[in-house]
C-alpha cells in the first residue's frame, strides 16, 4: 500500500492546518507508516491556531492538500476517516479531490459500506432486568437438569424392560477408563489423604494421651468421608469433564443430530452406558481408596509412634463397623450418579461456536464437585439423623 | 439425467414433503417467513440461497430437528412435528440426512456406523446385516472400508461413508446438507453423479440444501430461493429458467454469481 519507496530515513509524518477561505486544509507531509503511529484529528484541530476557533470564521469544509506527501499506508487512511466523521457530525464538507487516486478509491470504498444500526446493539440492561434474566436462566438450567434427569430415568426404566439394547462396548470403555486407568491418581491421592489425617490423629490426640485412636481417626475418616470424596472429586475432575467433552465434540459435528434423526434417542446410546459404567465402578475405586487410604495411615502411626501393624489394625477394627464402610461406599454410588449427569448433561447442552466444549468441560467439573460435597452433606446429616 | 423419473414406489399421489405457511425463528428473531412449497416424489429439489439465509434451519425443520414457529411440515400428508414416540420414529426412518461434515460417530467403524441404523429398526441377523453394510460402502465406493475409523478417512471419504450410512435403511426422501462444501470440484462432482444416480436407481426424492452453482445446475429439478433481505421464498423453478428469466435481481445476482449494482 506503499505510495512512495520506503526509505531508511522515512520523514515521520506531519500535517498542518490551514485555512484557505470557508475551508479548513490538512496539509499532509512525510511518510504516513502505522509503526510510527498516527496523528489525531480531532487534537489537530485543538492544537492549531487555524483549527482552534474554525467555527466562528464560518468553516464550511474540510480539505487534503497531499502533495508533500511520502509514503502511506492506512494510519494515512485512519486519520482521515477521522476527518470524516467530524465532518459528518459538524455538517461540513469532506473534500476528496487532494487526495492521491489510490487513497480516494480506498476512502470511498470504505464509506460505501454502511454502519451497523446502532439501534439493534444491545444497550446495558439496568441491574434490575439483568437480575431477572439471571434468574430466569437459572431457573431455566433447573428444568433443564430436571428435565434430563428425568430422561435418563426413562431411558434406564426402557433397558430395564428390555426395550432399549445397551452398547456394552461404550459401558466397558468407561469401565476400562475408570478402572485401571484411573487405580494411580487414585491411589496416590488416597494415600497421601490416609497420611494427612494420621499426621493429624498423631498431633492432635498425642496432647491428650490418646494417640492409640489414630487408628480409629484413619479408618473412620477415610471409609465414612475422604474416601468417597476423594474418589469423586478425582472422577469428576477425570471422568466428569471427559465425558462433557466427548459428547460436546458430538454435537459440533452434528452426531448427536444424526442419531435424533434417525429417532435413537442418544441418551439411550450414549449416556446410559456411560452413566451405568460409572455407577459400577466409583463403588469399586473407593474400596481401593479406602484401603489406600488406611494404610498409608498406619504407615505414619507405626512409623511415629510406638504402635505396631498388629495393634494399629487391632484398634481399627474394635472401632469402625461395616456399616461406616457401606455408608462410605453408598456415597460413592451417588456420587457416581452426579458425575455421570453433569457430564452428561453437559456435554450433550454444548453450544456450536469454539469455546463452547471448554465450557462444558468446564462446568461439568464445577457442577460435579459442588453437587458431590452437598450430597456428601446431606448424607452425613441423615445418617448422623439415622444413628448410622 | 434430465427429467425425473415417475414414482416408482409409494402408493399415495401426495407429495413427498408439503410445507404450508411455515414461519422459522432462531432466538426469537424471524428467520424466514412465509414459505410454503411441496417437494414432490422423485425430484431433486434444491434449497438456495445466500449465506446466512436460513437454508440449514430449513433442512433442520423439514427433518424434525427444529420445531415450526409457525406453519406446518407434512411428510407424506403426516404432521410429524406434532406426533412422538413411535410415529415419529416410524417418519424419521423413511428419511436419510447427510450432513454437511458427514457426522459419522467417531466411536464406530465405518461399518457398524452403516450397521447401526439396520441394528436399531430391524431385526435382521448379523450375517445379513453386514452383508448390507458391504453392499451400501460398496455402492458409495468404499469397498473394504469396513473397519476403518471415520477419522483415518479422507473428508471426501468421509462424506461418501456418511451417504452409505443415510442410505442404510432404503430411505424415502434423502436431505443433502451442503454436499459440496469442503470437497475439491471433482470429488463434489463425483458426489453429484452420485446423487443422481441414487435417484435413477431408487426412486428417492432428494432434498439438497446448497449454495454450489455448479452442483445446482447439474442436479436440481427444481430449486427455491431463500431471500435474506425479503425474509421469504422469491423464487421456485428450474434453475435454467430461473437463470433466463430471474423473478427477481437478487435471484439473477445469485445464479449468475454478479454483484453487480450492488453498494
Amino acid at each position: 500500500m506503499t505510495a512512495a519507496a520506503d526509505g531508511a530515513g522515512a520523514a515521520p509524518a506531519q500535517v498542518e492546518l490551514r485555512q484557505e477561505d470557508h475551508r479548513l486544509v490538512a496539509v499532509l507531509g512525510g511518510d504516513w507508516k502505522l509503526e510510527h503511529g498516527t496523528p489525531r484529528f480531532d487534537r489537530l484541530l485543538e492544537d492549531s491556531p487555524a483549527g482552534a476557533g474554525a467555527g466562528e470564521r464560518m468553516v464550511r469544509a474540510i480539505g487534503v492538500d497531499a502533495r508533500a506527501l511520502g509514503a502511506w499506508d492506512s494510519s494515512l487512511l485512519a486519520f482521515l476517516l477521522q476527518a470524516v466523521h467530524y465532518c459528518e457530525r459538524h455538517g461540513l464538507e469532506f473534500v476528496a479531490a487532494g487526495l492521491p487516486e489510490r487513497m480516494a478509491r480506498l476512502l470511498a470504498l470504505v464509506r460505501a459500506v454502511p454502519e451497523r444500526d446502532l439501534d439493534l446493539a444491545e444497550a446495558k440492561a439496568p441491574w434490575l432486568a439483568r437480575l431477572g434474566s439471571a434468574g430466569l436462566s437459572a431457573w431455566q438450567a433447573l428444568l433443564a437438569s430436571i428435565s434430563f434427569t428425568g430422561a435418563v430415568v426413562d431411558s434406564l426404566i426402557r433397558l430395564l424392560l428390555r426395550r432399549v439394547r445397551l452398547r456394552w462396548r461404550d459401558f466397558w470403555v468407561v469401565v476400562q477408563s475408570n478402572g485401571s486407568g484411573a487405580l494411580p491418581i487414585v491411589a496416590l491421592i488416597a494415600l497421601l489423604v490416609g497420611v494427612i489425617i494420621a499426621f493429624l490423629g498423631v498431633v492432635v490426640l498425642e496432647r491428650f494421651g490418646a494417640g492409640y485412636y489414630a487408628s480409629y481417626l484413619v479408618g473412620f475418616g477415610m471409609l465414612r468421608e475422604m474416601g468417597a470424596l476423594m474418589t469423586g472429586i478425582i472422577m469428576a475432575g477425570r471422568t466428569g469433564a471427559a465425558f462433557a467433552a466427548e459428547l460436546g465434540t458430538m454435537k459440533i459435528t452434528e452426531e448427536l443430530d444424526a442419531f435424533s434423526t434417525l429417532g435413537i434417542s442418544p441418551i439411550d446410546h450414549l449416556v446410559l452406558p456411560r452413566m451405568l459404567g460409572l455407577f459400577v465402578m466409583m463403588p469399586l475405586l473407593t474400596i481401593f481408596a479406602d484401603a489406600v487410604g488406611i494404610a498409608g495411615g498406619m504407615l505414619v502411626a507405626v512409623s511415629l509412634m510406638d504402635l505396631n501393624t498388629t495393634q494399629f489394625v487391632g484398634g481399627l477394627l474394635t472401632a469402625v463397623t461395616l456399616s461406616d464402610a457401606l455408608l462410605g461406599i453408598f456415597k460413592a454410588t451417588i456420587f457416581g450418579l452426579i458425575i455421570g449427569l453433569a457430564g452428561c448433561m453437559k456435554g450433550m447442552q454444548t453450544g456450536s461456536d469454539a469455546g463452547a466444549v471448554g465450557r462444558s468441560a468446564t462446568s461439568a467439573v464445577v457442577m460435579g464437585i459442588t453437587l458431590i460435597i452437598v450430597a456428601n452433606a446431606v448424607v452425613d446429616w441423615l445418617a448422623a439423623l439415622l444413628q448410622i | 439425467m434430465i427429467g425425473a423419473p415417475r414414482p416408482e414406489r409409494g402408493a399415495s399421489e401426495a407429495p413427498a414433503i408439503e410445507v404450508r405457511d411455515l414461519t422459522m425463528t432462531y432466538d426469537a428473531n424471524v428467520v424466514m417467513q412465509g414459505l410454503s412449497f411441496q417437494v414432490r416424489r422423485g425430484e431433486v429439489f434444491v434449497v438456495m440461497g445466500g449465506s446466512g439465509s436460513g437454508k440449514s434451519t430449513l433442512l433442520k425443520h423439514l427433518i424434525g430437528l427444529k420445531q415450526p414457529a409457525q406453519g406446518t411440515i407434512l411428510f407424506d400428508n403426516e404432521d410429524f412435528s406434532a406426533a412422538d414416540g413411535p410415529a415419529r420414529k416410524r417418519v424419521l426412518r423413511r428419511m436419510g440426512v447427510l450432513y454437511q461434515n458427514g457426522a459419522l460417530w467417531s466411536g464406530l467403524t465405518l461399518a457398524e456406523n452403516v450397521a447401526l441404523p439396520l441394528e436399531e429398526f430391524t431385526s435382521l441377523n448379523a450375517d445379513v446385516i453386514r452383508e448390507v453394510v458391504s453392499l451400501k460402502l460398496a455402492l458409495v465406493g468404499l469397498r473394504g472400508f469396513e473397519s476403518f475409523y471415520p477419522a483415518a478417512i479422507s473428508g471426501g471419504m468421509r462424506k461418501r461413508a456418511a451417504l452409505a450410512r443415510a442410505v442404510a435403511l432404503d430411505p424415502e426422501v434423502l436431505f443433502f446438507d451442503e454436499p459440496s462444501s469442503g470437497l475439491d470440484p471433482i470429488t463434489a462432482s463425483r458426489l453429484d453423479d452420485l446423487i443422481l444416480q441414487l435417484r435413477a436407481s431408487f426412486g428417492t426424492t432428494i432434498v439438497v440444501v446448497s449454495h454450489d452453482l455448479a452442483s445446482i445446475f447439474k442436479i436440481a429439478d427444481r430449486a427455491l430461493f431463500l431471500d435474506i433481505e425479503q425474509k421469504t421464498m422469491t423464487a421456485l423453478g428450474s434453475p435454467a429458467d430461473l437463470r433466463d428469466h430471474p423473478p427477481s435481481e437478487e435471484v439473477h445476482r445469485f445464479l449468475t454469481r454478479s454483484s453487480e449494482g450492488l453498494p
